[in-house]
């Protein structure tokens, strides 16, 4: 099969739902003529034109009202935050607008809106601009949540975001941008709500999101040269979750381990601990292990960045506490 | 020249909201009605004077202070009172109250609870208009509370940037809650801060509905023709307190009684009547009427059942998934 990388992924995604669907259109900061901010948005301004790849001001909550409004009326906006840091300007249009107006006004309309950012530190952009934060929009009803970590995965899942008539939040990682992996050419959707195996184990299961699946697959490299066969396992999309998958796979291994780039506390990992030991209490041979960020403002030098993200070896520590 | 016909039902809406409203506070009295309730009783020929100038498919979106709106745009006065009493009949199925009211039939896009929150969303409803080359406007109402809030200005600074058809009307009624508008705004005549987007600004009486009428007929006229859009004040005055708790305070009585003299009911009337466009009977005559809608409405909200517990996993998405939480 061939590979792309993960930002050509999402732009054949958007191209081919705007070919597709005359009411899909793109606004946001940068994304027409400079191309994106991460190359997402590259040449699709030259094919469908200024009226459907809309550059805007810099004004997030501006954006996300906007996409509602167009929502209202029946198109399928797919607004881009720049980067998930900025969701925080535009906290009250999507949380307290977007994800309830279906609700409160007793089902009368529907919202189509996927909402796209770049999350994730790592590369060293200091406090404001390294965000983890999806637990946060976990934690309010009323929206999905979606959050890819290979090329295929993002594009099969952001055709489906578009597709689907309620709010989506579309969180993509600053870092896994140029990463490659294998797309199939033909087209194809990746249905919300299904976890994907990512690597086959006995010993531990190892759940992992975003860029913490490639950090995963990595610990479970050195974990086998160990004796230790981890099963690593994606949710994909965090709202609507696969709690099936996650119980069947923890059931076979009775030992689990959650790796999110999210801070630790009540973050998605806790949830999901907490959801574990409330089904499969008599099934853990462990407690529940949570790798995840440190709890501080992240922090610009690069050993401390380090230090506050979790990686690879803080999985393998973790899945090691679990299983000798 | 506003026809007959029209003036008669600028009334006939004008008093359904004004009686409906006053039966909606003997109701939270009776504590059928709860939560907030914030009641639109001195500021009627806004929403009613600024909506009768539209199409039936033109949108209409507004903030909590929202019953009147509703009402003006043709929603059910029972499906009105069913919604306040958290009823499953209400226009939301009772599960948005007295600040969500919305009915997407009459293209009502309803109330939102947060200041200033439907001013950038009122730009989307433009885009959608401008987006697919049709003639709808979109009205949206706010109080002057909301023009200090960031997404008002950016709301107006796309609307500008992108030329959306969109009419933006303020009710200004000189009080954000309690505090004057003079200690909140730098600029207190909100119609300048038009200029600040390039738009236009129209000042206009808010406690008289015929002028509001034939401001607005000339706005939307212009805005649907593809000028751009504008801004409205139409300064009012609401008789009651911020909300149903507002025992109103921080107003003085004489300034209260000032603007009950400007009452735009009364006003109407006698202008009907001079005109001889109607009589002082058949004045009385629709407000037997409204009486009459208004106790059926609130019958109808009284008689109707309460949602059932079910409804509380409905509604919240268009596409469930197993995860979704459920009875």
């Amino acid at each position: 099969m061939r590979e792309i990388r993960y930002y050509e992924a999402l732009n054949e995604a958007l191209a081919e739902e705007m070919r597709r669907d005359g009411d899909v259109f793109l606004m946001g900061e940068d994304i027409g003529l400079f191309g994106g901010t991460f190359r997402v948005t590259e040449g699709l301004m030259a094919e469908f034109g200024g009226r459907r790849v809309r550059d805007t001001p810099i004004a997030e909550a501006g954006i996300i009202g906007l996409a509602i409004g167009a929502a209202m009326a029946g198109l399928r906006p797919v607004p881009e935050l720049m980067t998930m840091n900025f969701a925080l300007v535009a906290m009250d249009q999507i949380v307290n607008h977007a994800a309830k107006m279906r609700s409160m006004f007793g089902g009368q309309l529907n919202l189509p809106i996927t909402i796209r950012a770049a999350g994730g530190g790592g590369t060293q952009k200091g406090a404001q601009h390294s965000h983890s934060i999806e637990s946060w929009f976990v934690n309010s009803p009323g929206i999905r949540v979606v959050i890819p970590g290979t090329p295929a995965d993002a594009k099969g899942l952001l055709k489906t975001a578009i597709r689907n008539d309620d709010v989506v939040l579309f969180i993509e990682h600053e870092m896994l941008y140029s990463a490659r992996g294998p797309v199939p050419e033909q087209e194809f959707l990746i249905p919300f709500g299904v976890a994907d195996l990512k690597r086959r184990g006995t010993d531990v299961t190892i759940i992992a999101w975003s860029r913490m699946v490639s950090e995963a697959l990595r610990a479970a490299e050195t974990l086998a040269e160990e004796g230790i066969e981890a099963e690593v396992l994606d949710p994909r999309t965090l709202d609507p979750f696969d709690w099936d998958a996650v119980y069947a796979s923890v059931a076979r291994t009775g030992r689990c381990v959650v790796a999110e780039e999210g801070w630790r506390t009540v973050g998605v990992g806790a949830e999901i601990a907490a959801r574990v030991q409330e089904n499969l209490f008599y099934e853990l041979q462990a407690p529940v292990q949570r790798v995840a960020a440190v709890d501080v403002p992240t922090p610009y030098a690069k050993g401390l960045e380090q230090a506050a993200l979790p990686s690879s070896l803080d999985i393998v520590r973790a899945a090691l506490k679990v299983t000798t | 020249m506003i026809p007959a016909a029209d003036q008669i039902k600028l009334y006939r809406q004008m008093l359904l909201i004004r009686r409906m409203e006053e039966r909606v506070a003997e109701m939270y009295g009776e504590q059928k009605i709860g939560g907030f309730t914030h009641l639109y009783i001195g500021q009627e020929a806004v929403a009613v004077g600024g909506i009768s100038s539209l199409n039936h498919d033109d949108y209409v979106i507004d903030t909590y202070r929202d019953h009147g709106h509703f009402l003006a745009r043709g929603g059910d006065p029972k499906a009105f009172m069913a919604e306040l009493f958290g009823k499953a009949t209400g226009c939301c199925k009772g599960k948005g109250g007295s600040m969500h009211l919305a009915d997407v039939e009459h293209y009502f896009y309803g109330g939102t609870g947060i200041v200033g929150g439907s001013i950038p969303i009122a730009a989307g409803l433009g885009l959608a208009c401008h987006y697919r080359g049709d003639d709808r406007v979109v009205m949206a109402f706010f109080g002057d509370g909301a023009t200090n809030q960031g997404v008002w200005h950016e709301g107006l600074n796309f609307a500008k940037l992108w030329n959306l058809p969109v009419i933006f009307v303020c009710e200004n009624n000189f009080y954000g809650i309690g505090t004057d508008v003079r200690l909140s705004s730098a600029l207190t005549e909100v119609h300048k801060k038009a200029s600040g987007y390039g738009m236009p600004g129209y000042k206009v009486n808010g406690m008289d509905v015929l002028e509001v009428r034939k401001v607005c007929d000339e706005v939307v006229r212009l805005v649907r023709g593809g000028a751009g859009p504008a801004l409205i004040e139409a300064t009012c005055y609401r008789y009651q307190g911020h909300s149903m708790t507002d025992p109103g305070r921080y107003r003085a009585r004489a300034e209260e009684e000032l603007w009950r003299k400007r009452d735009p009911i009364p006003r109407l009337a006698k202008a009907l009547v001079a005109d001889g466009i109607t009589t002082d009977e058949r004045l009385r005559e629709i407000d037997r009427e409204i009486e009459r809608a208004v106790e059926e409405a609130v019958a109808f909200a009284d008689a109707s059942p309460a949602p059932a517990v079910s409804a509380l996993y409905e509604d919240v998405f268009a596409e469930r998934y197993p995860s979704d939480p459920h009875a």
